[in-house]
């Protein structure tokens, strides 16, 4: 049986080139960045030639790059350790209703502690609108924190327009780029933000590695204590392979980009024309517009069936895919991010993101149009709401 | 083409036994475990391990499945667990009856939300962990039989599947003793082979069922209201936090001083009242009228009949004579008297080993 993996956006498999220049930190160059002798030395050139790397392709200084162990940590810190540094002088923070609970959560728990919250809403394809922006923040809000695009839906926000606003009112803006880096151009001073997380194994690289950028004069308390590491902003011996994978990653990403994008744009259309075109009842959740959408998700609904079907029966086909997202996936309780595009409850319950990657072929996506129409012809026949509708 | 069967595991060693003998049978299998609650809801010690639906047994089952070749899922069913069993439960309470979960559970969710998705994922059959039979006869009419187990028979849980579910239904555990499952199992070198187990109300954590009704209580702002507590012969003697804490049969828990314990012998909803009673002997009772009737190994009889009828997962079948009314009822005469019958629970019905239909219990006779 033929395998498909169209789960790209939980997470990718390590390119060969990766892997190869991360080897040699395991091994021969082993040392501690932070050791004085030779191996020591060996791991922090290749920490800080990892460093620079990753500056340069997103347009940040050496100094503002910030090694994590993922997007997750990089999105707390973000929110956290920027809130918890400013609390005495502002204490509201604004992020939207469709983030990744890795900022959704952060806020939450910062509300939970006194901190002011407040959510901005989305229109049906998933964008946020400037203007609530411009209500909602005050000389009080320490941070705004916006998705570039998101993850279930692949819908880019004009983090550009937003950032202008906070800066205005002299808040900051994070932005979570983790389904951006490598797919669309990232750079920090054209965005015109202040905080920008990335992971490594959304984009061939690692698990457990990312960045933080953090802009010169933006000031956080860090959430771990320990050595110097990070210029004392996040301690812990350094991930000296994970790094030198990371900035191998983006870097490997960002040669390809246009290219990639391209092709995948392609493999989207052929994927979303060629569904639409044999079932009926299909809706895509998040733009049609290539430019507007990371292309390679492609988040549909499919009327009158559940998504947890769709997956299961799809995975017995060979090819995999996700509802909701990774994190919540055998949960039927509808997205909150379909919820806030306000998709309706059944629809939500139908959806399914198809994510493309860079191993993703022509082939693979013939054989999903191929595969996906009898799963949803032979499950509607077994419901009872397609039954009704006649 | 190999039959392909979604196996209902819930982490213990019993479903996990199945998987080993199914595969073994050679069948395409399947498995899924249901998740039905989330601790977190009402409180109880989240972390207890070796529970249903805890993160420690999807992590067991990701492992067990994982070295036997089985694709795993889990499948959400916590709304519907909650509408309808954890509902119940705390209705039944409410209303003086003490509950089965267990037979809602079955019925409602697994032969019904459960089997759906099998036919959903083109299996043939589904198959469960219970230590029972399912058999049918000459005409085509399925049953279920007690497991040869005598000690762990789970038949009693089941009398509510009809008989679509019945043939669509494996129960391979019928044929084995719990101790012959265990070796299966270790020899199979299946992780789950050692693991403990519970008994209990499986959504309850810490097995106190009064501490969840009360937990729920609060949390769903519903008033169970104190009432008094009358003797049989007319005395208060008391007050109760509540009817639905007290079941037919309960000595401990009363709060009451008295040289001779007291039992509950009725719980009167709508007088809010709880009447005790120190004479044991009056909580017997030969005859109850039982509703709700499924009709499994007999096909809706006319007439009266004897069978061994069985009022508690846990009571001897005794023998008594069933009158059948009309609207799936029956009026249930038992030869000798028999203690503490209990609104709300089951009675079924059996011919030796066979289990010919169940319903639940209603009104009690002197």
């Amino acid at each position: 049986m033929r395998q498909v993996y169209l789960d790209n956006n939980s997470t990718t498999p390590v390119d060969e080139r990766v892997l190869e220049a991360m080897l040699p930190y395991y091994k021969g160059n082993y040392g501690n960045a932070s050791s004085v002798h030779q191996w020591g030395r060996e791991a922090k050139m290749a920490l800080e030639q990892a460093r620079e790397k990753v500056a340069g392709i997103i347009g940040a200084d050496p100094s503002e790059i910030y090694f994590t162990s993922g997007g997750t940590e990089s999105d707390n810190i973000s929110v956290i350790g920027t809130a918890w540094y400013y609390e005495k002088k502002r204490n509201h923070l604004i992020t939207s209703a469709i983030e990744h609970h890795a900022v959704l959560s952060a806020v939450q728990f910062m509300g939970k502690r006194g901190f002011e919250a407040d959510y901005l809403s989305v229109d049906k394809e998933g964008f946020l609108d400037s203007e609530e922006l411009k209500e909602k923040i005050s000389d009080n809000t320490s941070l705004v924190s916006i998705m570039h695009a998101n993850n279930e839906t692949g819908t880019i926000q004009d983090i550009k327009k937003l950032a202008e606003i906070a800066r205005e009112k002299g808040a900051a803006f994070h932005t979570d780029a983790v389904q951006t880096a490598g797919k669309v151009k990232v750079d920090v001073n054209e965005l015109g933000v202040d905080l920008l997380s990335m992971s490594g194994h959304k984009i061939y690289g690692p698990k457990g590695t990312g960045i933080i950028y953090i802009r010169k004069g933006h000031k956080i308390t860090p959430l771990s204590y320990g050595g110097h590491h990070e210029r004392k902003r996040r301690a812990g011996t350094e991930n000296v392979p994970g790094a030198v994978g990371f900035a191998t990653a983006l870097e490997l990403a960002e040669g390809m980009r246009e290219r990639e994008h391209k092709r995948l744009a392609d493999l989207a259309d052929l994927f979303i024309e060629g569904i639409m075109e044999k079932v009926p009842n299909v809706y895509l959740n998040g733009p049609r517009d290539n430019e507007k959408r990371v292309p390679s998700t492609v988040n549909l609904s499919f009327e009158y069936i559940e998504g947890e079907s769709i997956i299961l029966s799809l995975d017995m086909k060979g090819i995999g895919v996700a509802s909701v997202s990774a994190c919540t996936s055998g949960s039927l309780s509808a997205s909150h991010v379909l919820t806030a595009m306000e998709v309706p409850v059944e629809l939500a319950q139908g959806s399914i993101r198809f994510s493309m990657g860079r191993f993703t072929s022509k082939e693979d996506m013939e054989y999903t149009i191929e595969v996906l129409p009898e799963i949803i012809e032979r499950l509607r026949s077994m419901s009872p709401l397609y039954q009704k509708s006649g | 083409m190999a039959k392909k069967v979604l196996v209902a595991v819930s982490g213990g060693v019993d479903s996990s036994t199945v998987l080993w003998l199914l595969k073994k049978e050679g069948y395409d299998v399947v498995a899924a475990h249901m998740k039905l609650w989330n601790y977190e809801e009402v409180g109880g010690d989240l972390y207890q391990d070796g529970r249903c639906c805890s993160m420690e047994s999807v992590n067991d089952l990701h492992q067990v499945c994982g070295s036997l070749g089985v694709p795993f899922y889990v499948l959400n069913f916590v709304d519907q667990f909650r509408e309808t069993v954890i509902e119940y439960f705390v209705s039944e309470y409410g209303q003086g009856r003490t509950p089965n979960p267990c037979v809602l559970c079955n019925v409602d969710l697994k032969w019904t939300g459960f089997l759906k998705k099998a036919v959903e994922l083109e299996c043939d059959y589904i198959a469960t962990g219970h230590y029972a039979k399912v058999e049918h006869n000459a005409g085509g009419r399925y049953y279920i039989r007690k497991g040869l187990d005598e000690t762990r028979d789970q038949s009693y849980f089941l009398w509510g599947l009809r008989q679509e579910m019945l043939a669509k239904t494996l129960m391979p555990l019928g044929e084995y003793r719990k101790s012959e499952v265990r070796i299966i199992a270790s020899e199979a070198g299946l992780k789950t082979a050692n693991k403990s187990e519970s008994r209990d109300v499986c959504f309850v954590a810490d097995n106190d069922y009064r501490r969840f009704l009360e937990d729920w209580k609060n949390k769903n702002r519903e008033g169970f209201i104190p009432g008094k507590i009358v003797n049989d012969k007319g005395e208060e003697v008391g007050e109760h936090q509540g009817i639905a804490f007290y079941t037919i049969g309960q000595r401990k828990g009363m709060g009451i001083a008295h040289t001779d314990p007291y039992y509950v012998k009725e719980i009167l909803p709508e007088k809010n009242l709880l009447i005790v009673t120190d004479n044991k002997n009056s909580l017997l009772h030969s005859e109850f009228q039982i509703e709700n009737i499924n009709w499994m190994g007999l096909d809706n009889p006319s007439s009266e009949f004897t069978a061994e009828v069985k009022i508690r997962y846990l009571h001897p079948p005794s023998k008594a004579k069933i009158i059948p009314l009309e609207n799936n009822c029956a009026r249930v005469v038992f030869e000798n008297p028999q203690r503490a019958i209990t609104p709300g629970q089951s009675a079924v019905f059996y011919d030796d080993d066979i289990l010919l239909g169940g319903g639940f219990i209603r009104g009690i006779k002197n």
